[in-house]
């Protein structure tokens, strides 16, 4: 690990103060250390945002508002989650291990870097780890890939299952800038796609710490969160659906998808959720569905078996959810 | 620059390069070589310890971010003698090199706290309902912790059987 200068400031103004000159932030350090350990991430100043008070679960609007550092643990345990978001509960208990949530933050599992096995390899060329030096991946060995998102440049996926459900349902992360006006993003706003600059994978400023995440009232009591992966527990998921739906007299009044395993970011599609909107589930609507979410999708090879796997898994969530 | 972390009760101050991991602290600085460190990548669980009482991989926490925190090892829990788990793996023989078991038995011991506290796991049919700690529900939860010798008939058996033995004591 590259040395490196550490703060532990008390409040938010002492943590832009702290940060003012170049800063990485930390606080459940799960993937951050990891990084570190293998220097692929190599910060010159940490500042620990662990104990900044932002570790609330509150009312907001109807909704609710989490705090940043909220571990993955407590918000997937939280009552009010359980039993209002519950497609929020199942996609963080698909994540990771149990310790790993008892650490991770929900900010910072927004933040998460991708898994590309050519990001982790330092040998390897990778336009997100060194811009300019190429993708190793394309050409390569490819399998947990994006089919949905990607460039000539990049195709790492975003790995969060957390992410997937807070997409489906609307979820804004409160941003408060270095010097100290807030703003609220929408998770479409917050994610970028590759493009030719990979490595910018968010549209946050230097100095942009994540505060909190509103979840407003959600549209559907019917949600399912349904993970593919290659073993039972603890690994990435190779297709995820987060659905959350509202009946109303046998038809889909309303309906948010979003997906795992597929994209570069986090993915949702308005045409795959205009499409289900005021139909009568049923197995063409589904098939159809899954034909609108793969329009564009470009699997690199290795990844063409996401195909298939993504709309068997839309079609079973939305059974499921419409059932 | 200086941490005092509370390691099996006791306060201890030490002065570590930020780059020092909780890990490496425990065995390196204080010498409780129990916790060990297997992938170092936070995937094995080899090294995981009770931080503030839930389990955690030390392997990827800064020590200097746990200031004031109390840290529970394998050798806390053996402590006025050998905890019900640490008794139940040697009677069910849930180790072959027993590298695995520290990590093992302290993620086992948080995990039946968060059976306790209600937690659903994955493979829960219910977010609501008490949690049975079935096969499946043990698999799940304990899917942070790897046996290379694949101990885990030993593990399953030593695991269930201080569950059952803490809920009968519950109703009793």
């Amino acid at each position: 690990m590259r040395p490196f200068d550490y703060q532990r400031p008390d409040d938010r103004d002492a943590a832009h103060a702290a940060a003012r000159d170049g800063a990485t932030f930390i606080a459940g350090g799960t993937n951050l250390v990891d990084l570190m350990k293998l220097e692929i991430m190599a910060p010159d100043r940490l500042v620990d945002v662990s104990r900044l008070g932002l570790d609330g679960i509150g009312d907001a609007d109807g909704g609710l508002r989490i705090g940043a550092t909220v571990t993955n643990s407590d918000l997937a345990a939280d009552p009010r989650v359980r039993r209002t978001y519950p497609v929020l509960s199942r996609a963080l208990l698909a994540g990771a291990s149990g310790q790993l949530r008892n650490k991770a933050t929900t900010a910072g599992n927004f933040l998460q870097r991708t898994r590309c096995p050519y990001f982790y390899d330092t040998d390897a060329a990778c336009n997100k780890r060194a811009p300019g030096t190429g993708c190793a991946a394309l050409g390569g060995e490819m399998r947990n890939h994006a089919i949905l998102g990607g460039s000539q440049h990049c195709v790492a996926l975003h790995p969060s299952d957390m992410a997937v459900a807070m997409r489906a349902l609307d979820a804004e992360v409160e941003v408060e800038a270095a010097d100290g006006t807030s703003r609220a993003l929408a998770l479409d706003d917050l994610y970028r796609l590759p493009g030719d600059t990979p490595h910018i994978e968010t549209s946050l400023a230097p100095g942009d710490l994540i505060t909190s995440v509103r979840l407003p009232v959600p549209l559907g009591e019917r949600q399912v969160y349904r993970k593919v992966r290659d073993r039972a527990s603890y690994a990435f998921a190779l297709v995820s659906v987060a659905a959350v739906v509202r009946m109303e007299g046998g038809r889909i009044a309303e309906a948010a998808l979003a997906f795992g395993g597929l994209g570069t970011r986090p993915w949702r599609d308005a045409e795959v959720d205009a499409l289900l909107a005021g139909e009568a589930p049923g197995e063409a609507l589904f098939d159809k569905a899954g034909e609108v979410l793969l329009r564009d999708a470009e699997p690199p090879e290795g990844t063409e078996f996401k195909l298939p796997l993504a709309r068997r898994v839309l079609k079973a969530v939305l059974t499921e959810a419409t059932r | 620059m200086a941490v005092t972390i509370t390691v099996n009760g006791q306060d201890h101050t030490l002065d570590l390069d930020p780059r020092v991991t909780l890990l490496d602290a425990l065995r390196d600085h204080l010498h409780l070589t129990g916790s060990k460190k297997g992938c170092d990548h936070g995937q094995c669980g080899a090294c995981t310890v009770l931080l503030n009482g839930r389990r955690v991989n030390s392997c990827l926490c800064l020590a200097v971010m746990h200031d004031g925190d109390e840290v529970t090892t394998i050798e806390g829990l053996a402590e006025g003698g050998p905890s019900p788990l640490q008794e139940a793996f040697v009677a069910h023989d849930g180790m072959q090199c027993g590298y695995c078991t520290p990590g093992q038995i302290c993620s086992a011991t948080a995990m039946l706290d968060e059976v306790a506290a209600g937690w659903p796991s994955h493979v829960s049919a219910s977010l609501d309902c008490p949690v049975e700690l079935t096969h499946d529900e043990l698999a799940e939860r304990m899917s942070g912790n790897l046996c290379r010798c694949s101990c885990y008939p030993g593990i399953n058996a030593a695991i269930t059987e201080v569950a059952r033995r803490g809920k009968t004591e519950a109703t009793e």
